[in-house]
């Protein structure tokens, strides 16, 4: 195996739990909700998703209870924002700082434990094809999943009347509410769909990334999601490029350093989260009044009227 | 319901472990900060296994309280004053980060008891303790010399401070006694913790022809991956056989129990002074996991090389120690480098390829 074929695929592993966390995210911020507990939720999604795996033994089913744990603590987050019109950003934040604490909890048991890493594709002629082979046909499923739900993502706010009801909701829910779409049901459901996303992004981890369970074991990845979503400027497409960009710098400086370029490590450590702002500024930028900016009623309660 | 919310998940958050007893008149009350979580298998994980030896030691004499997931710098004071307002009389702090707010608090509460892990300031109430982690490194780098096919070890580094540049220094230097043309590749990960970014490091040396592996970060994640390439790596911390038992080569082992159990018998006793305790392998706070995955020859020479040390014949910093440069240090400490150039190591010793972060 190449070198470069090896970074590639370490910086697609490294990005997908991003990746599938921020999607979700950015649902529910196009819906007008703004969700801070990512983190809290992801962390949740790891340590159930391994709790879910090490008992039955299977990956499927350990990624269902990491959505399955993601939509339980996304739905107290709407219990209290939509139903109790709670500020989003105080419950947000309680729900990562109850997500870490519970998770450590619930996977103390497991710490320890190891299990079967998820299987990767393998088609008989084309994962042994040189160089793309394994990039493109030897994955395992929680990647190509990553990316089939950008693309759904992307086509069903674009392409369906559901997707425009969505953004009209996340734009002004008072308008939205006057045309009759029921506000608070849509942004339930975008809710937990982000929930359920954050908690795959999690369940990522030790199913698949590292196969094991220690608490805390996100470190942070819940807080990079959200910057992505706001930095792709709410838009699928920029939200696959910036995690990915992220990832790739994140490995490159990794190979960078054990080639010994005397290059600081702390600007290296840094490096990532400066590239992936800078370029995603750059292109916003760039498409100028074409780029999308922030839902307007984004982290608005929103009480309807009788 | 919000208030009540955040006040559920503060609980969560701080999980504070206490005694059994209500009735605290007569005990001492020790305060533990930590860290990471205490499940983290490494660090952390170690520290808490030597209170609990404490407490099974001194059983109700004692009633200890740990705080984890503390971050280290100016942020740990409001932890450190708070087990120190709430009465504890004895106050480990678990980490190098934590120096400056230990300190800080210790004068800000003389009749309390403070104790630093791996710093060097000391005031007097607040004494430090490490561990010559150095001795078990170099024993890992004779075994690594002799193990490695392609010459080249790899080092995932967590940051520039003195005890992981004095361990760096003390791998190549007894991998050099097994092998003069060692290579060692060191990647900075500017974190303790971050099983992901460990992982991504050591796949990084592993595809970049690294083929022995060591760790100065907390979790197997690192063992794990070497597991998944076939090629061998060391445990960090705790013994980690388990999730290499066909890669592991042996682990360094914390072991802060007995420290734990001394000083806490010293406050009951009321013989406690501030000191700067820094025991290895002979007093056993430093102990090797098991030799395995290697040929007897190789195991033969790692148990030689331990017995040398704790013998006190052999020091991992024995004049003449080159710098980078290929120059002789200074040496201060007559025969040795003295504990105070260890314990203040800023400088790369020759053969090291990398450049300390921030020099």
């Amino acid at each position: 195996m190449g070198l470069l074929e090896a970074i590639i695929i370490s910086v697609i592993a490294a990005s997908t739990p991003l990746l599938l966390a921020a999607a979700g995210e950015l649902v529910v911020e196009r819906s007008g909700v703004l969700n801070l507990g990512t983190e809290g939720m992801m962390i949740m999604g790891a340590a159930c998703g391994f709790a879910g795996c090490w008992l039955t033994g299977s990956t499927f089913i350990g990624a269902l209870c990491g959505i399955a744990a993601g939509c339980a603590l996304s739905l107290v987050f709407a219990a209290l924002t939509l139903g109790l019109a709670v500020n989003q950003v105080a419950a947000g934040l309680a729900l990562t700082i109850l997500g870490v604490g519970l998770s450590g909890l619930i996977g103390a048991g497991f710490v320890g434990e190891k299990i079967t890493p998820a299987p990767h594709l393998y088609l008989p002629v084309l994962t042994g094809l040189p160089f793309i082979g394994k990039i493109l046909f030897g994955q395992d499923g929680f990647v190509y999943f990553s990316v089939a739900l950008v693309i759904g993502i992307w086509w069903f706010l674009y392409r369906t009347r559901a997707g425009l009801v969505l953004r009209a909701v996340g734009d002004s829910h008072t308008s939205a509410h006057a045309l009759g779409y029921p506000v608070l049901k849509i942004r339930l459901l975008a809710v937990l769909f982000g929930g359920g996303c954050a908690g795959l992004g999690g369940a990522f981890l030790p199913l698949a990334y590292t196969p094991f369970f220690i608490p805390g074991m996100t470190a942070g990845r819940g807080w990079i999601a959200l910057a992505l979503v706001v930095f792709s400027s709410w838009m699928p497409g920029r939200l696959a490029a910036g995690a990915y960009l992220f990832g790739a710098v994140t490995i490159m400086q990794l190979h960078a350093q054990a080639f010994g370029l005397g290059i600081p490590s702390q600007l290296m450590t840094a490096l990532p989260y400066l590239a992936t702002v800078i370029v995603l500024v750059l292109i916003s930028r760039a498409r100028g009044s074409a780029g999308s900016v922030a839902p307007a009623s984004l982290g608005i309660v929103f009480v309807p009227d009788r | 319901m919000k208030k009540l919310m955040m006040t559920a998940a503060v609980a969560a958050l701080t999980i504070v472990s206490t005694g059994f007893s209500a009735s605290a008149a007569d005990k001492l009350k020790i305060g533990f900060i930590y860290l990471g979580p205490v499940g983290d298998l490494g660090w952390t994980y170690m520290h808490e296994l030597g209170r609990q030896m404490m407490v099974k030691e001194l059983g109700d004499k004692v009633e200890t309280t740990y705080l984890e997931n503390v971050s280290e710098g100016p942020d740990s004071e409001r932890s450190i004053e708070q087990l120190a307002r709430t009465g504890h009389q004895l106050i480990f702090t678990t980490s190098f980060g934590y120096m400056d707010p230990t300190l800080k608090v210790a004068k800000k509460y003389p009749k309390i008891k403070f104790e630093h892990a791996t710093g060097f300031k000391r005031a007097d109430n607040m004494g430090t303790y490490s561990g010559k982690f150095h001795e078990g490194r170099y024993i890992q780098g004779v075994i690594a010399g002799k193990m490695s096919k392609t010459g080249t070890l790899g080092y995932i580094a967590s940051f520039p401070i003195p005890e992981v540049i004095a361990g760096i220094n003390a791998t190549i230097l007894g991998a050099q006694t097994t092998n003069p043309n060692i290579k060692l590749k060191v990647i900075w990960v500017n974190t303790w913790f971050d099983p992901g970014k460990e992982a991504d490091a050591a796949k990084a040396l592993a595809d970049q022809g690294v083929d022995v592996i060591m760790q100065h970060t907390d979790s197997p994640a690192a063992m794990q991956v070497a597991a998944q390439r076939g090629i061998m790596a060391f445990g960090q911390d705790s013994d980690m056989i388990k999730f290499g038992p066909k890669t592991q080569l042996t682990a360094i082992v914390n072991n802060w129990g007995p420290y734990y159990t001394r000083a806490a018998k010293a406050a009951l006793d009321g013989t406690w002074k501030a000191e700067d305790t820094w025991d290895g392998l002979k007093e056993k706070m430093v102990l090797m996991a098991a030799y395995t995955n290697m040929p007897d020859d190789v195991k033969a020479l790692a148990e030689k090389t331990e017995a040398e040390i704790i013998a006190g014949t052999l020091n991992p910093f024995k004049c003449p120690v080159l710098g980078q440069d290929g120059k002789p240090v200074e040496c201060k400490g007559g025969a040795n480098l003295d504990n105070g150039q260890i314990l203040g190591m800023n400088f790369y010793v020759k053969g090291v390829d990398d450049k300390i972060p921030g020099k």
